[in-house]
């Protein structure tokens, strides 16, 4: 019998809040954290894309100035969420060799590597910053947090691309499983609202371009939806050896209780339209946790608002969950504080735990229309989850055709 | 031309700048990593603050003979001579 893994602590800086309570709460009441950009760059390199959803509290409002200054805005992003759900777990005394890390972003260090770049060019070699190699480094963000908590098992940051941060649980999940750590801290983190990834994502037409209407821009499954909306931030969950945590007392939200990862094969970019990498990743996050069908009530989706994305989701889940797919209550929470890439399938876990254990679903907002293709039942208004035994699934999905899934149980 | 003084006042505040170190903490006869706890990068960092800020060249071979913070205002003063 593989150990059991719980989750004991969860921390968060989004667009919607710069810590889980808030966070939750506007995840409840439906907002948007998506706003048009007031920075010079927008208009100096005539960007068809004018808006954004930035962290709603800036990284320098939490962290020291020094503190910042040696760390790529993805690394504070990761480090503020790893400090909330480490300070949440309420773990005190620890085997730090027995403490891991599994903290993921999907592009690293874009400011200060373009910084940089932009230095070089312009004041010469001399004025590159030294800190300038592990502040863009991809796995800047997991040494940062792993110094930061002392954590010796091991720092790993899982890349690709959007499902990074469901990835991170699914190697987080598996360091507890095979016995290599007691505790992991998982997290994904992102800051890319730089003109450069703004302009490469709008020329491959995945961004929407509502730029008179920030908040209604992100909707997902709706029939007029035209693109994700860039967002930024970080996620992290405290994952446990349910014997550890029950022995220190600890406050246990749910179970991590199956995830998965699989592969497209199909295109470096465009979903698979029949869903089946997706579907294959489904089906193993539920078989991993010994899950059936009718055991699941509610999916946090990737659903990130592009036309062509949002469609093999649905028939991914129908192809997973059967006629169950009718009773599952579905919320696309990029809805409200768009798409955080590499930290969204962290921040979603987030929310998906928080969902599990106060038996509530979040909001969808701006489904004004629903793409009559998609016949999901979609969270618009409060929505309580049932009583008894409930699973909770989170997908994500990224370029290069990675699927990721986690599967989350009440305890 | 600066004068020693004003060049210490100069380095404290980069050095403030790049470690959160109060100011009045960056004394003459201050090793930059017994006492102040300045890590190689955090040096290279200062070094090349300070070119910009004096208007001097601080080659890398030369960093390492700039022990106290003595060293380096007199370096910087002779360069600017």
């Amino acid at each position: 019998m593989a150990r059991k893994v719980v989750i004991t602590g969860l921390g968060a800086t989004t667009p919607i809040g710069g810590d889980v309570p808030t966070m939750w709460k506007n995840a409840l009441k439906g907002v948007s954290g998506a706003h048009t950009l007031e920075d010079e760059w927008v208009a100096k390199y005539d960007l068809p894309v004018h808006f954004a959803a930035r962290c709603s509290t800036p990284a320098l409002e939490v962290l020291s100035r020094v503190e910042a200054k040696r760390m790529d805005p993805s690394t504070q992003f990761g480090v503020i969420a790893a400090r909330e759900a480490w300070a949440d777990s309420g773990i005190t005394e620890i085997d730090h060799d027995r403490l891991a890390v599994a903290f993921a972003t999907g592009i690293g260090g874009v400011w200060t590597l373009l910084d940089a770049w932009d230095t070089l060019r312009e004041k010469g070699p001399r004025r590159v910053l030294p800190m300038t190699v592990p502040m863009l480094m991809p796995n800047g963000v997991a040494a940062a947090v792993s110094l930061d908590l002392g954590a010796r098992a091991g720092a790993h940051t899982p890349v690709s691309a959007c499902a990074s941060g469901t990835e991170a649980m699914h190697l987080g999940l598996d360091l507890i499983r095979s016995g290599k750590a007691d505790v992991v801290v998982c997290g994904g983190a992102e800051a890319a609202i730089h003109p450069m990834p703004l302009a490469a994502f709008s020329s491959m037409q995945a961004l929407s371009r509502r730029n008179d209407d920030p908040e209604h821009a992100s909707r997902p499954y709706d029939r007029d939806r035209d693109g994700f909306v860039m967002g930024e931030g970080a996620g992290a969950l405290v994952l446990e050896a349910e014997e550890h945590a029950i022995a220190r007392g600890a406050r246990i939200y749910a179970e991590l209780a199956g995830t998965s990862v699989t592969a497209d094969a199909y295109h470096i970019t465009a979903p698979d339209p029949e869903g089946l990498g997706a579907t294959r990743a489904l089906k193993a996050a539920m078989f991993d946790g010994r899950i059936q069908a009718e055991d699941v009530v509610h999916v946090n989706a990737h659903a990130t608002s592009t036309p062509v994305g949002d469609k093999p989701e649905y028939t991914a889940l129908r192809a997973a969950l059967g006629a169950q797919v009718d009773n599952v209550a579905v919320s696309a929470t990029k809805s409200q504080m768009g798409h955080l890439l590499g930290a969204s399938g962290a921040v979603e876990a987030v929310l998906t735990v928080l969902a599990v254990y106060e038996r509530q679903a979040p909001l969808t907002i701006n489904l004004e229309n629903q793409d009559p293709e998609i016949p999901l039942d979609v969270v618009t208004s409060a929505r309580a989850l049932p009583a008894g035994d409930i699973v909770a699934l989170s997908n994500s999905f990224g370029f290069g055709g990675h699927n990721a899934v986690v599967a989350i149980r009440n305890v | 031309m600066a004068s020693n003084e004003e060049i210490l006042a100069g380095l404290a505040e980069i050095v403030n700048e790049e470690t959160g170190l109060a100011t009045e903490a960056v004394e003459m006869d201050k090793s930059f990593t017994e006492d102040l706890d300045i890590d190689s990068i955090s040096m290279m960092t200062i070094v090349v603050n300070a070119e910009e800020k004096f208007g001097v060249r601080i080659p890398d071979e030369e960093v390492k003979n700039l022990k106290t913070v003595g060293d380096a205002v007199n370096f910087i003063s002779n360069a600017q001579a």
